[in-house]
């Protein structure tokens, strides 16, 4: 089981916070498509180019490999400061 | 021994006085520099009424040890803090606290700057603004990252 989060603009746009995905492993692209074929609505939203991704806790490119486990975010470019 | 550095999320107004006090006493370093961020009342054009921050509990403070980390790399540093507010905030309210002592003045501008710049880019907030039209319709908006923030933190990885 992989935890998946998104925040912000995208946790609205999603309409929820956090999913949970079963039997997934691969990359964090390859997870990304999953959820958009889930859920055809979030594709304009998830596949923005700006979009970060985070894996356990930490910025990670898209490559990166997801395995049982493991929490994925997504979330917009950050504004704290 | 008392901790050298210090990373805080809170709710609640930020004290930059017992921050200070805390971060420069008994330090023995001769240079403490700071750097407080607050609300403003107006962003790209608008009239701002007030804030919500929400993070990634989680990570937000690996984030930010991190970006400690990659400052004691480069800098000599005594003790360092960081503490940002979330939630709901008001025009003038403090944010975020950033404080570094170390015993040269060079050092402790850089190292806060560039903890500031690294926060700006990576942390995971996010700013939502309650902003009024022209004829003073309240509503809410993402605040959007800006590419100044972007150049600002390319600086450090020319250098």
């Amino acid at each position: 089981m992989v935890k998946v989060l998104f925040f912000a603009r995208l946790r609205q746009q999603l309409g929820m916070g956090e999913i949970t995905l079963k039997d997934f492993s691969g990359s964090l692209s390859e997870l990304r498509k999953t959820l958009c074929e889930q859920h055809p609505d979030w594709s304009p939203h998830l596949q923005r180019d700006d979009i970060r991704m985070a894996l356990n806790q930490e910025l990670a490119e898209t490559g990166a490999q997801v395995k049982a486990g493991d929490e994925v975010a997504f979330f917009p470019p950050v504004t704290g400061g | 021994m008392t901790a050298v550095d210090r990373i805080e999320v809170c709710e609640t107004p930020l004290d930059v006085a017992a921050e200070y006090t805390a971060l420069q006493g008994n330090s023995g370093d001769g240079a403490c520099a700071l750097f407080v961020g607050s609300v403003r009342d107006f962003n790209a054009g608008s009239d701002v009424c007030g804030l919500a921050l929400e993070h990634y509990p989680g990570m937000t403070e690996k984030s930010l040890q991190r970006i400690i980390n990659d400052a004691r790399d480069r800098w000599s540093l005594g003790r360092v803090t960081i503490v940002h507010r979330v939630g709901p905030m008001q025009i003038n309210d403090e944010i975020v606290f950033v404080g570094v002592t170390s015993p040269h003045r060079q050092a402790a501008f850089a190292a806060c700057q560039y903890i500031m710049d690294r926060l700006k880019t990576e942390a995971p907030f996010w700013k939502r603004e309650a902003v009024a039209d022209k004829s003073g319709n309240p509503s809410e908006r993402w605040v959007e990252a800006r590419a100044s923030d972007a150049a600002e933190m390319e600086k450090w990885s020319a250098g």
